[in-house]
This record gives structure tokens, sequence and C-alpha cells, in this order.
């Protein structure tokens, strides 16, 4: 293992993990308002395949990039209609979302297999690019991964310095106390459903867009139970979650490389890996936080009923 | 303001809640027909090609009750499971350890009479199910790791597993490269039933519908699974053994399935090969959810759904429609079926009548 072997791996790790971050801070601003959006598989496949069919009309990735997350924001919305309004069960919406976005994906996508589309090219950072090892690792990337670096700061500094921030936190922890403090929980819940969805929106959008130009059935194949899973991983912190993410982004390149390698391995045991590795990670935070998971919101799941 | 708000009903919907089911149906169906128009398809006719491919002829029933077997056996403990709050996701994967703890029998021992070789055949699928399904509720009760994530990885691990046997040890090295084991004896198949098409699985459902029935009504500690639907502390509090329910339902949900599995790889593919794994799992919980998590209404449930898989089947010949079309079908039946049960609890009344009395008052 040298460094000719290992930055490009680093490299790949920060690309592959992109959309994982993407999607695990989509899914953590939605759960902060406490709820669960078990949609995420469904709104990154939707949200893939918009960017994609809009980066081919248009010609201009930022167009399809924008299409991606207003495409999982609005299949998110089902979601909100299901259980903000009409009081549906949290977790079956999620899995109907899942099931209905990973259907429409595949359905309106088949027409469009194998074709590529314009989409994000690297773009070395002046200056940055050139620090040995760091350079290329993290300042090589494409546009949206520097989009992605800034995000979990802003999503702190939402959270803990901005009014909005503790209105969607109250909205998740307490919406009795939040609606007697003025404020209007299930509007705030709306409100983050539709944010959070476009962000798994852009995650989508990343994996047709800047992961592969091309669009092919099935492409985020988990991603989207994993930031699920992130999510609990990371504690509801962003900061937690770039390091969850990037993990995932490692091993997923590195099981690719090792493929592209012609290892002896077995391929389906290679593509087991992302998915033990979610069941250990999720072993890991529950051993951490024996006693309790105090860090999810305290009303995540559970619907705001309408008052007589 | 909208000018609408809801109010709780005084006493739940009784009648209503059909044609609340035949109204979440019917937008479905519309929503759908409205997607195959945008791809220039007809609609109309795509309806009836889906009527007929499920039940036009005898043939098109025998396919539709044949994909109703797995399903029903899937759904049934699925149900249960979500009776009690405990959200398994994992039947899929359940699926496909069932089928490969069937093969293992055959493979192991191929030379058995059929007596003995078909119930250990099912007997291994039920362990294998079973176990898999132990391992998430395990998590759950010892370390409280979330279920729904556990048991969804392990559907991918477990197909994963099941295609890295099929490419592997267990490939027939006559199949000429196909991923596939080698083709069952004849004591390892399941028959039909004489006259049909159909095979004896549909009668271990029947059993297993009248043995889950007599468990959840006439034993304990069925009673006290439903009891423990409200949660872990109301059943605390009534010194229920809460950890020992959810491991118990977990590994009769697995085993179901696992029987599942045997039967598609015994009875349909009569070898285990990849193709078995088509979502039996997953289509499992929408129809769970259909039926109200009742076990007497899965039996229908379970049939419509079946049609509609051999229906978009039909449409994938006949229109060139592609097979994510049942996806999308079975996503927007859940999704409108799930806010449809608003209404049993609930009724929408406008603001305005609400108003018009208190401005009478004021003048």
């Amino acid at each position: 293992m040298n460094a000719e072997f290992l930055i490009p791996l680093l490299a790949a790790a920060v690309q592959s993990g992109t959309p994982i971050l993407f999607a695990t801070l989509g899914e953590m601003f939605t759960e902060k308002a406490g709820v669960l959006n078990l949609g995420v598989e469904g709104m990154m496949m939707v949200g893939a395949l918009a960017a994609f069919t809009t980066s081919l009309a248009t010609g201009s990735p930022w167009t399809g990039l924008v299409a991606g997350g207003l495409a999982a924001a609005a299949l998110g919305c089902l979601h909100g209609l299901a259980c903000l309004t009409f009081q549906g069960n949290q977790v079956v919406s999620g899995l109907a979302l899942t099931i209905l976005g990973t259907g429409l994906a595949n359905y309106l996508g088949t027409p469009y297999i194998g074709q590529t589309a314009p989409g994000f090219m690297a773009l070395p950072v002046p200056g940055l690019s050139q620090i040995p090892v760091l350079g290329r690792v993290l300042f090589s990337q494409d546009a949206l991964v520097y989009l992605s670096f800034a995000l979990p700061g802003l999503f702190w500094l939402f959270w803990q310095r901005t009014r909005w921030g503790m209105a969607c936190t109250a909205a998740g922890e307490h919406p009795a106390a939040a609606e007697a403090a003025g404020l209007n929980p299930v509007a705030l819940r709306w409100a983050a459903i539709a944010a959070g969805g476009f962000l798994v929106g852009l995650g989508g959008a990343y994996l047709s867009l800047a992961y592969t130009h091309l669009w092919t059935n099935g492409m985020s194949s988990g991603r989207g139970w994993i930031a699920v899973a992130l999510v609990i991983f990371a504690f509801w912190r962003p900061g937690r979650a770039v390091f969850g993410a990037y993990l995932f982004g490692g091993v997923m390149a590195f099981q690719l490389r090792l493929q592209a390698s012609g290892t002896n391995l077995p391929s389906s045991l290679l593509l087991m890996l992302p998915y033990a590795l979610t069941v250990g990670v999720l072993l890991f935070s529950a051993m951490r936080g024996q006693g309790g998971s105090s860090d999810a919101p305290e009303a995540l799941g559970i619907n705001v009923e309408p008052r007589e | 303001m909208p000018f609408w708000k809801a109010v709780k009903r005084e006493e739940p919907l009784r009648w209503g809640s059909f044609f609340i089911f035949l109204a979440a149906m019917g937008l479905s169906l519309a929503i759908s027909c409205a997607l195959l128009a945008v791809q220039g398809r007809p609609p109309l006719a795509a309806l009836s090609i889906l009527w007929n491919g499920a039940f036009g002829q005898w043939y098109a029933v025998e396919d539709t009750l044949l994909k109703a077997v797995p399903i029903f056996l899937c759904s049934l403990g699925v149900a249960v499971a979500f009776r009690m709050q405990v959200w398994n996701i994992g039947a899929e994967g359940q699926f496909a350890l069932g089928a490969v703890g069937a093969t293992w029998a055959v493979l192991a021992m191929p030379g058995l009479p059929a007596w003995l070789m078909l119930p250990l055949m099912g007997l291994c699928a039920a362990a294998a199910g079973g176990l898999w399904a132990v391992i998430p509720a395990w998590l759950r009760t010892r370390l409280k790791v979330n279920e729904i994530i556990t048991t969804l990885m392990l559907n991918y691990i477990g197909i994963l597993f099941l295609d890295w046997l099929v490419y592997g040890p267990w490939k027939d090295p006559s199949s000429f490269g196909f991923p596939m084991t080698r083709e069952f004896p004849p004591a390892a198949v399941v028959g039909a039933i004489p006259g049909s098409r159909l095979h004896w699985g549909l009668a271990v459902c029947l059993a297993a519908a009248v043995a889950m029935h007599l468990f959840l009504n006439r034993t304990r500690m069925g009673y006290e699974i439903k009891a423990c639907g409200q949660g872990r502390n109301p059943a605390r509090y009534a010194r229920m053994p809460y950890n020992f329910l959810v491991l118990f339902v977990m590994g009769l949900c697995g085993a179901l399935a696992g029987l599942a599995g045997f039967l598609e790889t015994s009875a349909v593919t009569g070898r285990l090969q990849p193709s078995i794994m088509v979502g039996y799992g997953y289509t499992a919980i929408v129809v769970a959810w259909l039926a109200r998590l009742k076990p007497g209404a899965i039996a229908w449930a379970s049939v419509l759904l079946a049609a509609l898989r051999v229906g978009v089947e039909n449409l994938q010949l006949d229109l060139q429609v592609p097979a994510a079309f049942g996806g999308i079908m079975e996503g927007l039946i859940l999704l409108t079926v799930l806010a449809g049960q608003f209404f049993r609890n609930y009724r929408f009344k406008t603001r305005r009548t609400d108003a018009a009395p208190a401005k009478e008052a004021e003048s």
C-alpha cells in the first residue's frame, strides 16, 4: 500500500462519499424537525433521474442539479401529505415513498439507459490543489464536492445560532411546547421535509451528473438507506455525518478498486461490504449511546395530531 | 388559513372503510394510467390487459394464485410483527435464506425419499429464515439497534449471499456458466395439485393461516403479542416478556418467509437461481398494510397484489411497459391506502359552517 495507491483511493472516497453526505444531511434536516422519512432511497433515485434528464435536455448540469433537488422535494411532499395532513404512520409512508420513487425512476428512466448527459467535471482549486496530499484528495474535485464542504458548518450554525433553526429543533423535540410558544410545528415540519428532500435530491443528482455521467436503473443501490443509518451514527450532528459519509465512500471506492484489480475474491462478497459496514456502524453507535438514544429528537416519528 | 380542519370522529367509520379502500385503489390506478399515457401508451387498453392478464382465464388465475403463495406467507409474518410495532422490512432476505436453507438440505442429502426430504427442506428453510430474522431482533432487544435498517441491510446481504452460492460453490458444472444449482431430484420437488398447475404450497398457506389464527386468538402468547402493540412500557407493566416476544415474533416472521423461499425454489424453479428474488418480501409489506394487519384479510390482499404482478407481466409483453411499473403501482397503493385510513378516524369540517353560528350569536 503506497502513496500511488492511497491518494487516488482517498480522492475517490471523497467523491463517492459526497452523494451519501448530501443525503445524510438532508435526512438529518428532516429528522431534526421530528419527521422520520425512510423514503430517502426513492427520493435519491427520482432526484438522479430528474437531474439527468434535465441536464440532457438543457445541456446545463446546474439546471439539472436544481431539477433533481426539486423533484426529490416534490416526492418528499407526498410524505408530508401522508403524515402531516393525513396522520399516516411515518415508517410505512417512507417505505411507500421508497417503493414508489424507485419504481418511478426505473420506469421513466428505462428509455435513457446507457445514455450520457453533460455533467460536472473536476475543477481543481487554483493554489489549494497544489498542496501535497490534501490538494489531490480534497481540492481537485468537482464543484459539488466543494459545496458539500460548506454544508455541515452552515447546518451547525443554522441549528445552534438562528431563530429558525431553533424553531425546527423545537418542532422535533416537543411540538406541543413549540406550539404553545407561538410556533407552528406542522408548518415547520413541512418546511423541513421540503428542504431536506431538496438536499437528498442533490445527492441523487450527484450520482447521475458527477459520479457517473450516464443513466443506469437502480443506480443508488442502497445509498439512501445508508444515509438513514448514518444519521443515527452521527447522533444528529452534521460534523460526524461527514466522517461517516467518507468512511462509506472509502469502503465503496476500495471495493471497486479491488474488483478492478482482478482479485480472486468473488464480487458478490465484496459488494456486501457497505451493507455489512452499515450494520456494524449502527452496532457501534448503539454501544456508544448505551442507556438510551437521547440524541434523537424526542418526537421523532410521532405525528402532530390536529387539535379539536 | 385553510377553509377546512380535521375533526375526530365520534365513532370510527365502519362500512365506509371499504369505500375508502376503493377510492384509494381507484386513485392509484388513475395515476398509473396517467403515467402510461405520458409514455404514449393507451391507458384503457392497459387496464384491460391488466385485468385479463390476472383473471381473464383459468390459466391466468393459476398464475395469480401461484404468485400469491409466497406473498401470503411473507405477509402473514410481517403483519404480526407490525402489530407489535416491530418493523421487519427483511422478509426479502429471510425468503432468500429460506431458499438457501432448503437447497442446502437437497445438496447435502440428495438421496432421501420425498416423505423425509420435503419436511427436512421445510425445516431447514424455516430455521435459516428464522435465524436471519432473529439477528436484527436480538440487536434491537439487547442494544436498541434500529431494526428497520438492519433488516433492510440483511436483505442486501442475504441476496448477495445467495448470488455468491450459485455463482460459486453451488454452481451446476453443466449449466453452461449460468448461475444456478443442479436441478433438484424429483423427491425434493413439491408436487402439483392434480388437474392444475398449482402446487401443494397452497395447502401450506391454508395450514399457516389456520395456525396463525388459532395462535393469535386462542393462546396466551397470541394475546400478549396483540397487547404489546401498545408499546414496551404498557407491556412491562402487565409483566409481559416483551423482549422475548419480539424475538419470537421475528423468528416466526423469518420462518414463514423462509418457507415461502423453500416453496418457490422447490415447486416453481426446481433449483436455486437468483431469479427467485423478485421482491415478494417488499410486496408483503404493502399487502400487510392493505389488510390492516388482519390475518384474515391478508389472503385476499395477497391475491390482489399477486394479480397486479401477473397483470404487469402481461403489460410488459403486450405494451413493452418496463417492469418497474409494478413498483409504481405498489407504492401508490400503499401511500393512498395509508392516507385514506385517516378518514376512518377523522373527517374534514369546513371552517365556514363553524364560523356562521358564531356570527349570528354576535349580532
